[in-house]
């Protein structure tokens, strides 16, 4: 067998494989610290409720149709949620981009942006229900503030992959600051708008429920924390998560599709 | 036609096409308010009065710096928490990518299982598998980390396959047609040309999940989420706003940090 010659030294291996044990390393400790006791036993009863919970699942505090009622709430409010955010994204990515604002500009929305992605959106909920009470406007509010921070990042980077000659030749026509916005930009970043804002709404959907466990929002979230937090009643938790799981694959596969027209 | 006339059709048919989009959105906004009892004008007003009481009230005092130590142990346990969550995905979604990327697959069969796990896994919310975990292993930490590994296991093994599909076709086949066998494809071409995007992907969902950890902490009890949700329910807004702003801080921290090393190894 002939030795082969090793490579010359390469910084981002070097780096990727530091991080990579770091990261294990870390992962190592974290779990040495885990008391667990009993686990094997726990594991097992695991394994025997997802067999119950998903074989067994059934409707008791609850039926189909308020079911369905529960879902169409929470898609209502990720619906709310993916509209207003989408608008204050609209007007914000258009700031945020390179190509269309001052340098300054775009820098000082992409900083507040990042800041506001930064607080969970649980948080946002939470702070806002402080005033107006638990319920769907103080989840609508909260909700919103992640999306317009997360649209505005994907619109503006959109935005300024236009190419510049496009902006340049209506620019050098006498064209405004609007008129190049709404017969340049928005026209040909359509797509890529319509497929980001689809992406947020499936991911609003999924927060939709999270927030109706955690923060009162309503809808089939409430329903999930219902019957696991309170009837402790795993079959309809397993029932409703059926539910649950068949909406998103719907829309996850939707946006595929979506995006597959689209590109042609 | 004369091309005005076909201009004027154009532009006809482009201002009905945009009028069509905004009567549909308007009519869901109007019926998806209808049904969640949405009031916006009260949306407005308190959305101020949250803003007001924000910046006046919603801040830390000397009083809370006293819980500092606190706080930072409770978010040392959600990061190494988020970490450990998303490296044992890594971990497992390295192999079930490697079972359903349609380049490495042993064959159809198992690829369309190890999809479809990881679809179910993903499309099933974080929280969802923290109800569904307590039934086990009641309220603490554990719970809190499974319920992030299984969510992240979706999400990664998606990605993964996505990568592996993306970056290693080319030297896939050139390996397989020098005559090597599976593993030693995986081994030489398949994890060397992924890995840079692999890494990418896990520095993301650490990211991700120190932010979701605060949401499942909020239900099982553990790290910052109930620290949060203690000083929350207590009405000890100036600590809890200490917490908001510890968070800010480290998640920018970690997203400072992997943007280097991203810039570094990709």
């Amino acid at each position: 067998m002939t030795t082969v010659p090793r490579k010359p030294f390469d910084k981002s291996q070097v780096w990727l494989r530091t991080v990579l044990l770091l990261l294990t390393g870390v992962t190592l400790y974290t779990l040495m610290q885990l008391s667990a006791p009993d686990l094997d036993q726990k594991l097992a009863l695991m394994a025997d409720n997802f067999r119950l919970m998903f074989s067994e699942s059934h409707f008791k505090h609850l039926t189909l149709l308020e079911g369905l009622y529960g879902i169409a709430i929470t898609l209502s409010l990720a619906i709310q949620t993916t509209l207003i955010g989408a608008l204050g994204a609209l007007m914000l990515g258009l700031l945020a981009a390179r190509n269309l604002a001052p340098h300054w500009l775009t820098s000082i929305i992409k900083s507040f942006v990042a800041l506001i992605r930064a607080i969970p959106t649980i948080l946002w909920v939470l702070i806002f229900a402080v005033s107006a009470g638990l319920g769907s406007t103080a989840a609508v509010i909260g909700m919103t503030f992640h999306t317009v921070s997360y649209l505005t990042k994907s619109y503006s980077e959109s935005f300024e992959e236009i190419e510049p000659g496009v902006i340049e030749a209506l620019r050098g026509c006498g064209a405004r600051w609007w008129q190049i916005v709404f017969q340049a930009v928005l026209p040909t970043s359509l797509h890529p708008i319509l497929s980001w804002t689809f992406i947020r709404f499936e991911i609003n959907f999924l927060n939709a429920v999270a927030m109706g466990a955690a923060a009162g929002a309503g809808g089939i979230g409430f329903d999930l924390f219902m019957a696991g937090g309170h009837y402790l009643d795993f079959r309809e938790v397993g029932m409703i998560t059926y539910l649950i799981i068949a909406v998103s694959m719907i829309l996850e596969s939707s946006s595929i599709q979506l995006k597959k027209r689209l590109e042609l | 036609m004369q091309p005005v006339e076909q201009t004027n059709l154009f532009f006809r048919q482009r201002r009905w096409s945009s009028l069509l989009g905004f009567v549909l959105i308007g009519l869901l906004s109007l019926g998806s308010a209808w049904l969640t009892e949405f009031d916006s004008v009260r949306a407005v007003t308190s959305f101020l009065k949250a803003l007001n009481w924000l910046f006046t009230r919603f801040h830390p005092t000397v009083e809370s710096l006293a819980k500092l130590p606190k706080i930072g142990e409770k978010m040392a346990e959600t990061i190494l928490m988020a970490i450990t969550a998303t490296m044992m995905a890594a971990g497992i979604s390295m192999v079930l990518a490697i079972i359903g990327s349609q380049t490495t697959r042993v064959n159809s069969f198992f690829g369309t299982i190890s999809r479809g796990l990881a679809s179910v896994l993903r499309n099933v919310p974080v929280i969802g598998w923290a109800l569904i975990l307590q039934f086990s292993f009641g309220q603490g930490m554990i719970t809190g980390l499974l319920a992030l590994l299984f969510g992240t296991t979706g999400y990664l093994t998606r990605a993964f396959i996505e990568t592996i599909d993306g970056s290693s076709d080319s030297s896939v086949e050139a390996l397989r047609a020098s005559g090597a066998n599976y593993l030693h494809v995986i081994r030489h071409a398949v994890l060397p040309s992924s890995l840079p995007q692999m890494m990418s992907w896990i520095l993301y969902m650490i990211e991700t999940n120190v932010r979701d950890a605060t949401l499942v902490g909020i239900l099982t009890g553990s790290g910052i989420g109930f620290l949060f949700e203690l000083y929350y329910k207590g009405s000890y807004y100036n600590h809890a706003s200490l917490i908001v702003l510890v968070i800010i801080l480290v998640v920018i921290g970690i997203e400072t940090l992997s943007n280097q090393i991203r810039r570094i190894i990709l």
